[in-house]
C-alpha cells in the first residue's frame, strides 16, 4: 500500500488509468454508443432538423440534471425539482398574465420565489438534520398542491396561457425560448443554456474553492466541518442552485409554450436524478461530475428522440429505456470500481 | 433506409415547400395546374399521429387502432407517438417535421404548448389534422381540419340526459388534475343538469377513487346521480356505491368492456361514447383524400365524433366492438 502511494506521487500514471478515474467516461461511451446506434438504424437521426430535435429534448432535462448532480455530489437529493419547474412558471404566468405586470419583472419575481423555496429546502434539511429525501418529499407535494390551488383561484381552469399577448414577450422569449439558425436548422436556444449552464457548473466544481467544498460535505460532513468546511452554507446554496435551474427550466418553458398546466413537471424529478446517476454521479454523493450529467441527458434525449426516428412502435419505448438505462449504470459502475483500484 | 428514398422524400418535401411559399392567386390553382409538382405516387406517403395520451392508455388505444387500422386499409403507414407532457408532445411532433412525414396528426390538450410546432409543421408544408381536442384553434395554428368531440356539448348532454333520469343532485368526478377537458365536461354537465359538484380523485391509484366516492355519497346521502369521466372510474364509482348501499346512479364518458357490462346489468345508467376510433381512423382518411385529390372536409367546422349515448337500449350490439378495441 506505502509504495503504491509513493508511486502515484512521484510517478506518472498512465493516460488510460488517468481516464478511468473520470466520472463521466462511462456516460461519454454510452453516449458514443447511443448516438452510433440511431445514427445507423435511424435516416433522419442526423439530419440537421434530426439533431435539433434530440439536442432540443436533452437541454432542458440536462440543464436540470447539472444542478441536481451538483447536489448529490454534495450528498442531497432534491425531489421538489420537477415540479419547480412548473411551479416556477406558474408564478410568472399568472402575474404575467393575470397581474398584467411586465414579464421581465415577472420573471424576477418567480426567481426570488424560486430561491427562497431552494433556501427554505436547505435549510429544514440542515436545522432538523432530516433526510433531504423526506424534506423534499413535503415541498413537492406541497407545491404540486399550491400549483393546482392556487391556478384554479386565480384563473377557475387549470392552466394560464395568454403569455403572447403579456408585456415584455418578445424580449424575454428572445432571450429563452427563440432559435438560432445553424445552416438552415433552426436550434433551440435552451440548448446554448444547457452548454453554458453545464460549463459554469463544471468549472464551479473542477476549479473552484467551492467546488472542493461540494465533494467534501458530499464525501463527509463530519471531517469537512473539522477541517473548516461551511456545510450549511454549502448544502443550502446547493438547494437553491437546483431551485434557480427550476426557475431556468420553468422560464425556458413558458415562453416557448406559452401555456403552462397546473401538473406540468410532476415525476421529472426521478428523470433528474437518473441522468445525473447515468452521468457517474453516485446516490450515496461525494463522488460526480457535472459534464457527465450534461452527457447522461444528452444520452436520454438521443434514445427518446432516436426510438421515434427509428419508427419504433412507441409499446415497446418504456422497455428500451428501461434497458438502455440500466446497461449505462453497469457501464458506469464497473468503471468506477476501476476508478478506485487505480486511485488506492 | 435508402438513399434512394430519402433523395425521394427530399422531392417530396421541396415540392412541398414550394407549394408553402407561393401565396395568393398562385395558391389558388386547380390542383389539376400544380399536379406535376405533387406527383400523387412518389415515395411513401407516412402519417405521424402524436397523441398526448399516456402511453397503456385504453382509450387512447382505440385511437391508435383507429388509426392503424385507417392506414392499413389505405396502404399508408402510419405511426404512433404519446407523451402526456405539453412540452415532450412538442418535441415529438417537432421530430415528425424533421422526418418530413407526409401528414400530422395531432391531440391538442394544451393547444398552445404544441402551437409553435405545429406551425413549423406547416410551414414545412405538411398538412395537419388536429384530433380530441383543441377545436377553437385547430384553424387558426393551420390545421386542414379538426376532428373530435366539443367536451362542453357532451357534459351537457350527460347532464340533461342524468336530469331526465330523474335525478336531483349531481356529483362529477374529475380523475385528472390539471386536465383542461375535464373541467369543461363538468361545467358542461353542470349546464345541462342545474348545477354539478366537483370531486377530484387521482387516477393513478384506484383505491383512493373508491375510497373518495364512498366518502362523497357517504357524507352527502343526497347525491344521487355521480358522473364519472373515464370507464375505470366508473367502475370504481359503482363498487364504492354498493358498499355504502347509496342510491346513486352511475354514467361515465368513455366505453370499456366493464361498463358495458355494467350497463348491461343496470348499475351504470348510460356511457357518453365519443367515438374515438374515428379520431384515429378519420384522420388518415382525410389527409390521403387531402393528398391525392386536394380534398378539405368540414368546412372550417370541427367534424364531431360524438357524443353517442350508449344505455341498456343499444349496449348489446355495441359491446362486441369494444372487445375488439374499435368502440
Amino acid at each position: 500500500m506505502t509504495t503504491t502511494t509513493l508511486d502515484e506521487r512521484v510517478g506518472t500514471t498512465r493516460l488510460s488509468d488517468r481516464l478511468v478515474v473520470r466520472p463521466e467516461i462511462g456516460a461519454l461511451l454510452g453516449a458514443v454508443v447511443v448516438f452510433a446506434f440511431f445514427s445507423i438504424t435511424a435516416d433522419q437521426f442526423l439530419t440537421g432538423d434530426g439533431v435539433a430535435t434530440w439536442l432540443d429534448d436533452a437541454s432542458t432535462l440536462g440543464i436540470m440534471a447539472v444542478a441536481v448532480s451538483l447536489l448529490m455530489i454534495g450528498g442531497e437529493f432534491d425531489l421538489s425539482a420537477g415540479v419547480m419547474t412548473a411551479s416556477t412558471a406558474l408564478v410568472t404566468a399568472i402575474l404575467a398574465t393575470q397581474a398584467g405586470w411586465n414579464v421581465w419583472l415577472a420573471l424576477l419575481a418567480s426567481l426570488v420565489f424560486a430561491l427562497a423555496v431552494g433556501a427554505f429546502n436547505g435549510w429544514l434539511v440542515m436545522r432538523t438534520g432530516l433526510p433531504s429525501f423526506i424534506v423534499t418529499l413535503g415541498t413537492f407535494l406541497a407545491l404540486q398542491g399550491l400549483n393546482l390551488g392556487v391556478t384554479r383561484l386565480v384563473t377557475g381552469t387549470v392552466q394560464v396561457s395568454g403569455m403572447r399577448s403579456a408585456d415584455g414577450y418578445a424580449s424575454s422569449g428572445f432571450v429563452f425560448a427563440s432559435t438560432v439558425e445553424i445552416g438552415g436548422t433552426k436550434f433551440q436556444i435552451s440548448i446554448l443554456w444547457w452548454i453554458g449552464f453545464a460549463a459554469v457548473a463544471a468549472w464551479l466544481l473542477v476549479r473552484t474553492r467551492f467546488g472542493n467544498w461540494i465533494f467534501a460535505v458530499g464525501g463527509s460532513p463530519v471531517s469537512s466541518r473539522a477541517v473548516g468546511v461551511p456545510v450549511k452554507r454549502t448544502k443550502i446554496l446547493l438547494f437553491m442552485t437546483t431551485a434557480v435551474a427550476g426557475w431556468l427550466v420553468g422560464s425556458i418553458n413558458i415562453l416557448r409554450f406559452a401555456s403552462v398546466q397546473a401538473n406540468q413537471g410532476i415525476g421529472l424529478e426521478l428523470q433528474f436524478i437518473i441522468a445525473a446517476v447515468v452521468g457517474g454521479c453516485l446516490l450515496t454523493g461525494g463522488f460526480g461530475s457535472a459534464i457527465g450529467a450534461a452527457i447522461g441527458a444528452l444520452i436520454f434525449g438521443m434514445a427518446r428522440q432516436g426510438i421515434v426516428f427509428a419508427r419504433w412502435d412507441s409499446d415497446w419505448f418504456m422497455l428500451f429505456l428501461g434497458v438502455m438505462l440500466l446497461a449505462a449504470v453497469l457501464v458506469n459502475n464497473t468503471f468506477r470500481r476501476r476508478a478506485e483500484r487505480v486511485r488506492r | 433506409m435508402t438513399s434512394n428514398r430519402s433523395g425521394r422524400l427530399g422531392l417530396v418535401a421541396a415540392a412541398a415547400l414550394l407549394l408553402a411559399a407561393c401565396t395568393g392567386p398562385a395558391a389558388e390553382e386547380p390542383p389539376g395546374g400544380s399536379s406535376p409538382e405533387v406527383p400523387a405516387e412518389t415515395g411513401p406517403f407516412r402519417i405521424a399521429v402524436i397523441s398526448h395520451g399516456t402511453a397503456g392508455d385504453a382509450f387512447w388505444n382505440v385511437v391508435k387502432n383507429g388509426a392503424e387500422d385507417a392506414g392499413r386499409a389505405l396502404g399508408v403507414p402510419v405511426e404512433y407517438n404519446s407523451d402526456g407532457d405539453p412540452g415532450n408532445q412538442a418535441k415529438l411532433i417537432d421530430n415528425a417535421v424533421a422526418q418530413r412525414v407526409g401528414g400530422l396528426v395531432v391531440s391538442m390538450q394544451n393547444p398552445e404548448a404544441v402551437r409553435p410546432s405545429i406551425e413549423s409543421a406547416v410551414r414545412a408544408g405538411i398538412p395537419v389534422v388536429t384530433i380530441n381536442s383543441g377545436e377553437e384553434q385547430s384553424a387558426a395554428y393551420g390545421a386542414l381540419t379538426h376532428i373530435g368531440q366539443s367536451e362542453g356539448v357532451a357534459g351537457e348532454q350527460a347532464g340533461r340526459k342524468f336530469k331526465e333520469a330523474g335525478g336531483t343532485k349531481l356529483l362529477c368526478v374529475i380523475h385528472e388534475a390539471g386536465n383542461i377537458g375535464q373541467n369543461q365536461r363538468c361545467d358542461g354537465a353542470a349546464r345541462g343538469f342545474g348545477s354539478a359538484e366537483r370531486l377530484q380523485v387521482d387516477i393513478s391509484n384506484p383505491t383512493d377513487v373508491q375510497a373518495r366516492i364512498r366518502g362523497a355519497v357517504q357524507t352527502d346521502p343526497s347525491i344521487d346521480a355521480v358522473l364519472t369521466l373515464n370507464s375505470q372510474v366508473a367502475a370504481n364509482a359503482v363498487n364504492a356505491i354498493e358498499q355504502v348501499q347509496s342510491k346513486a346512479k352511475v354514467a361515465t364518458f368513455d366505453l370499456n368492456a366493464d361498463v358495458v357490462a355494467a350497463i348491461k346489468s343496470g348499475d351504470v345508467l348510460f356511457a357518453v361514447d365519443q367515438q374515438q376510433y374515428e379520431q384515429g381512423y378519420l384522420p388518415v382518411v382525410f389527409l390521403k383524400l387531402y393528398r391525392d385529390n386536394r380534398n378539405v372536409v368540414g368546412g372550417g367546422r370541427p367534424v364531431l365524433t360524438g357524443p353517442d349515448l350508449v344505455d341498456k337500449s343499444t349496449v348489446d350490439q355495441i359491446g362486441a366492438y369494444v372487445e375488439r378495441g374499435t368502440r
